[in-house]
């Protein structure tokens, strides 16, 4: 696909210039300057896709794939332009292997319920005890209507899959492993690419939710060798409402589909309706166009960025973070690997001394310090932590050191207050 | 209504009037210079809220909407109404304290024309109250509304 759409020239690392160009950014809350650190949750969203939103809405919008009028034909052409870019962006193997869907929980549950017919009672499903809960209830709706078994990926102490029990449980020949490419609690990253080689051989599909990958690592689908690589638009500077499900053509085309009705079908008729083709098959009714070009013009705003460098920035900032908030004292960090190699991406957790996470949260903003607390929909690994939540700060492209500098003095006013 | 009967203690002896103390300590926070003072406050009130026994934090009397946890149970005698709550997490038991202080011994008629939002824009604590907020004191509020309407024979 390199062919299609050859990448923009890609501008040198200002990162000032970066951030400048996320209007939520700029505003204050009260006294202070927002700092957001929750961009894990979901991220701020820069003046480009913004602005491709509204020229599509002020210009173009119109129903696509019913192309018989101008406008039509426009957001039909944007539409699918959007799905070679991310065909390229993840090096699919065609554009026909990226389906439109609203977000990575309707992906994963695309998925679920897709392959009911593929599995039998007693097939083992393996799924990742750090997955955030969308990665977890599809699953055992499956399990539920196939009578397969779900069995957990055990967590080394310091919250790492084990690698030791995955060879383990994979000899019982599970028929699907669902994994995470990072962890949106904790911020751990699974070594993915052994992991499913690992899979394939013991002959089981493979999903990754790579949600809190996407907007920090370049993904090659046909390199992690994936069947399925699920991701949401709005965790990497796209909409909300706009998710991709990137499966290898032919699992797709094996996928029952969970939405039936318009858009999807060849020939409808009383006696008998026939399905049209993957991409459509898979995508019933009127997609979030105006999200799709959105998420296009995201992609487009990554690739024009120097991502090596981007990412050497994220990597010194969470070093910078992780170090000063350990030199604060009363701080546990969650899932801090031992080998540098396998250093957290995009989150930090944390909590201190033993303060509830919801008293931090509240008087972090207070100093207008955004963070997330609770148990991040990943309650099977707060109870592997044993614990009943904790705080996480995220960071993405535009945070900077003045950012971690005015969580890291809020913290302070909150520890004062608390301890 | 949540029944308490899971302890020897006589109800008259759980559900009684608030210290006096808390009132002065609810006027200390709307008056605090800033909102360290303010927080600072709220916390050592939810601290002269009695704490509930393990016993007493049941599924049942859990208020939904809280990230953190926080239990609430009801009481009426002689046409008053009288609260229990304790929470797992400071502020919310402060903010929890602060409600109970406007509630605690008031009747039907009095809980049912107690304007929340305008008593907590008075403390300075509006943005607490929103019931996007994951503090739960939206429900917490509903809760002690409702219990009080509800009772009403």
């Amino acid at each position: 696909m390199k062919s299609i759409s050859p990448l923009p020239l890609q501008a040198p690392f200002d990162h000032p210039a970066i951030r400048d160009q996320f209007p939520a950014l700029k505003q204050t809350l009260g006294d202070h300057p927002l700092c957001y650190l929750d961009t894990a949750a979901t991220s701020q969203k820069p003046q480009a896709v913004i602005d491709t939103m509204n020229e599509y809405y002020q210009l173009n919008n119109a129903n696509v794939h019913r192309a018989a009028h101008q406008l039509s034909a426009r957001a039909t052409s944007q539409y699918e332009a959007v799905r070679q870019q991310v065909g390229h962006f993840i090096n699919a193997a065609k554009p026909q292997e990226i389906i439109f869907t609203h977000g990575t929980t309707e992906s994963i549950n695309m998925v679920a319920y897709g392959l009911t017919a593929q599995l039998q009672a007693n097939d083992i499903i393996l799924i990742d005890t750090a997955a955030h809960h969308a990665n977890i209830v599809p699953w055992q709706e499956l399990a539920k209507r196939t009578g397969a078994i779900i069995k957990p990926i055990p967590l080394t102490a310091n919250a790492q899959l084990d690698l030791t029990a995955y060879e383990q449980l994979l000899q019982s020949k599970p028929k699907l492993v669902a994994l995470c490419h990072v962890s949106n609690a904790l911020g751990t990253v699974n070594p993915i690419n052994d992991l499913i080689a690992q899979a394939k051989n013991a002959g089981a599909l493979t999903l990754v939710d790579g949600a809190q990958a996407i907007a920090h690592l370049d993904i090659d689908v046909q390199r992690i060798d994936c069947d399925f690589y699920v991701f949401s638009g709005h965790k990497m500077y796209g909409p909300t409402g706009v998710g991709i499900l990137y499966g290898r053509f032919g699992q797709l085309d094996a996928l029952t589909p969970m939405l039936t009705g318009g858009e999807m079908i060849k020939t409808v008729s009383f006696d008998r309706t026939e399905y049209g083709e993957v991409p459509n098959r898979l995508e019933a009714g009127t997609p979030a166009i105006a999200e799709v070009i959105g998420l296009g013009a995201a992609i487009t705003f990554l690739q024009g960025l120097p991502r090596q460098d981007i990412a050497a920035h994220e990597q010194q900032l969470m070093a910078y973070l992780q170090q000063q908030l350990l030199s604060l004292g009363d701080i546990t960090l969650y899932g801090i690997a031992d080998n540098p190699l396998q250093n957290n991406i995009g989150s930090v957790a944390f909590n201190l001394a033993n303060e509830h996470h919801q008293d931090v949260g509240i008087l972090l903003d207070q100093q207008a310090v955004a963070v997330r607390c609770g148990h991040h929909c990943a309650m099977p690994l707060m109870s592997d932590l044993n614990l009943a939540g904790c705080c996480r700060a995220s960071i993405g492209i535009y945070t900077n050191k003045q950012d971690i500098d005015q969580f890291i003095h809020a913290l302070i006013t909150v520890k004062e207050l608390l301890l | 209504m949540t029944q308490i009967s899971a302890t020897n203690t006589p109800e008259s002896q759980l559900f009684i009037s608030l210290p006096a103390e808390l009132s002065t300590a609810v006027t200390q926070i709307e008056q605090a210079k800033n909102w360290q003072e303010k927080y600072r406050h709220i916390m050592l009130l939810g601290k002269q809220l009695p704490t509930l026994a393990d016993e007493f934090k049941q599924a049942d009397a859990q208020v939904k909407g809280c990230e953190s946890q926080a239990w609430l149970y009801h009481h009426q005698h002689n046409g008053q109404h009288f609260y229990l709550a304790d929470s797992d997490a400071r502020i919310v038991k402060g903010l929890i304290a602060i409600l109970l202080v406007a509630t605690q011994g008031k009747t039907t008629e009095q809980i049912s024309q107690f304007e929340v939002t305008q008593y907590f824009d008075t403390l300075g604590l509006s943005g607490q109250l929103s019931p996007s907020r994951t503090n739960g004191l939206n429900a917490l509020a509903e809760a002690i509304k409702r219990h009080a309407k509800e009772s009403v024979t």
